[in-house]
């Protein structure tokens, strides 16, 4: 089982981004699971959003985890929001800053000793798409980081999720999604 | 002619997604409904596809849930498949009608994305919602994931429409937990899933104007009790049969297996919970840790048919085992919890030593986690050890603060 905690305001695209890296998943034959953490939150607040992956039917619906990764699409979350929440010896970070990962850590000490990269999925998302929408990114810097799979099986599964959109969004993304795995640090 | 839609054979849908493209698949004419979180997605996908040519059938939109429900009433004796969504206070106001649709025999499929009713105001899921609709005629079919909510509108379409039932139908989905949760969904063609349900066959409706009929009549103490007895009749000896042979045929369509009664790792069980929605499938994994871990035998029973109440199949699941915690994902306001009830009245009369006790969980969202399953299920192999209840009949599970408990 693997279990994936993203940590978004509403309105950045985390539930889109759970969402599809599970459709991408699911193609593999692996067995996925999708959700976040609702209420009445209003665009800006700042919310989460889960995966979980398996090789066997995905049962549990706790919403309790102890995240393998944690993924922060928002810079600002790293202090005002509980990251390492549930965290295991091995939960690995990646959060959006314009900050290298060694000013990242001594602006944050609690990241301090913990597997934490940095990617500025804000600025590639606003550099290649125009807008801050850091979801589709932060999946590139996920793929380069896990291994999870290679880059261009990626981005193909990834030209279906997005089929809807136009053509020259799809291919921002794409853009964006290479470049965060090239950037992730 | 409406256009067919190519489904992947696995999409990753949510419970509302799931459910909206099951209303798509098998036609329904009318669809009228009024939005409520955690529901409205179910109408607003169903008002998009009917929108681009994918149904063939009309979309209102009314003023309210009672709005909503009276014009699905109307349709459905008019002679159409109808069919709506709502949650929560939604549902409570549509009580008055739906005692209405099941007195006139209306066979309408109504799905309920389970949420807690306020004050306070809580858009997330418990049973609160289902609960409130036990004495109103209705079936209900209680979905424990997305594809559940799929596979059971098929069901439910199947089974209303029989012309030995003309009920009306709920489909439950957990709030947010189904309905918002995105899990891969094994689909059916749109030809295959339409086949399965088959054409609409209306039967006393108003429409066939050369048969006139009255619908919705006034009768007192004269014919009341008879109409009622027949209702009552209709649904405690037409509809098991028919849901069971429903379940038969879909087995055979898509090997997906359901039954009226859940049982899961029940057969050499000392203990078992007896749940509803989600908590169906952790429990299950949890009963699984429970024997690898610490050598409990621990089983599931998980209520897939809600009513009519199956008691004598519920009887016969449970009755070997030695200790059972019913959970109930509702505040019971002033006595025990209902499924803690239900499971009483159907042990009372046989030769069973179990021993029954009630855990409250999960209300307004509450999450309901693997650690709450353990501690119940350590409650329960401790009452089965001593053949006795060893913990107040009714307990708190997940509540902050200090412990709370009744009787």
């Amino acid at each position: 089982m693997l279990e994936i905690r993203w940590h978004s305001r509403a309105g950045q695209g985390a539930v889109t981004g759970a969402k599809g890296l599970a459709d991408v998943v699911s193609t593999t034959g692996k067995h996925v699971q999708a959700f976040a953490f609702y209420g009445s939150a209003k665009r800006g607040a700042a919310m989460t959003a889960y995966n979980r992956v398996d090789d066997k039917v995905v049962m549990n619906h706790e919403k309790f985890m102890r995240p393998d990764y944690v993924l922060v699409i928002d810079p600002a979350l790293v202090y005002v929001a509980d990251i390492t929440a549930n965290e295991k010896d091995n939960t690995i970070y990646i959060v959006t800053t314009h900050m290298s990962t060694d000013e990242l850590i001594a602006s944050q000490p609690k990241l301090e000793g913990k597997k934490v990269y940095t990617v500025d999925c804000i600025k590639i998302a606003q550099e290649t798409i125009g807008k801050a929408i850091p979801n589709t990114p932060m999946l590139g810097a996920l793929m380069k980081v896990s291994e999870m799979y290679d880059i261009e099986f990626f981005k193909e599964s990834m030209i279906k999720v997005l089929k809807k959109l136009p053509q020259k969004i799809i291919d921002a993304n794409m853009i964006a999604i290479q470049r965060a795995y090239d950037e992730v640090k | 002619m409406a256009d067919t839609m190519e489904l992947r054979d696995i999409e990753v849908w949510d419970g509302n997604m799931a459910a909206s493209h099951a209303l798509r698949q098998v036609q329904v004419d009318v669809v009228a409904a009024y939005p409520i979180t955690p529901s409205t997605p179910i109408v607003e996908n169903y008002a998009g596809f009917t929108a681009n040519g994918y149904v063939d059938g009309e979309f209102v939109m009314t003023e309210s849930e009672h709005g909503a429900m009276s014009c699905c009433i109307g349709a459905a004796a008019a002679g159409g498949r109808v069919a709506t969504a709502t949650s929560s206070q939604g549902f409570a106001l549509m009580v008055e009608t739906l005692y209405s649709a099941s007195g006139m025999r209306l066979p309408i499929v109504l799905n309920v994305v389970n949420r807690a009713i306020g004050a306070p105001l809580n858009v997330n899921g418990d049973h609160s919602d289902m609960y409130m609709g036990r004495d109103s005629g209705w079936i209900q079919l209680d979905s424990y994931c997305p594809q559940n909510a799929y596979d059971l509108n098929f069901i439910a379409f199947k089974v209303s429409e029989d012309h030995d039932v003309r009920l009306p139908a709920m489909v439950h989905q957990d709030g947010f937990m189904t309905s918002h949760t995105a899990q891969g969904v094994h689909t059916l063609p749109d030809d295959v899933a339409y086949k399965f349900v088959g054409e609409y066959k209306p039967m006393n409706d108003m429409l066939d104007l050369d048969h006139p009929v009255t619908h919705g009549v006034q009768t007192e103490e004269d014919w009341h009790f008879e109409h009622k007895a027949r209702q009552q009749h209709a649904l405690m000896t037409a509809v098991i049969p028919k849901i069971e042979a429903a379940f038969d045929e879909f087995e055979k369509l898509t090997g997906r297996r359901y039954n009226i009664v859940e049982s899961y790792n029940m057969d050499d069980a000392e203990v078992a919970v007896v749940c509803m929605g989600t908590s169906v499938e952790t429990a299950r994994e949890v009963a699984e840790e429970m024997r690898a871990q610490h050598g409990i035998k621990a089983g599931v029973v998980g209520i897939r048919v809600f009513r009519p109440w199956p008691l004598e199949q519920i009887a016969a699941a449970l009755k070997d085992v030695k200790a059972i915690g019913a959970l109930d994902r509702s505040s019971p306001h002033g006595t025990v919890g209902a499924l803690f009830n239900e499971i009483s009245g159907s042990l009372f009369n046989t030769d069973t030593k179990t021993v029954l006790t009630n855990y409250i969980y999960g209300l307004g969202g509450r999450d309901l986690t693997k650690a709450h399953l353990v501690s119940i299920f350590t409650d329960l192999k401790a009452n089965a050890d001593a053949g006795k209840v060893t913990t107040p009949l009714q307990q708190y599970i997940g509540l902050r603060g200090p412990k709370l408990s009744f009787f």
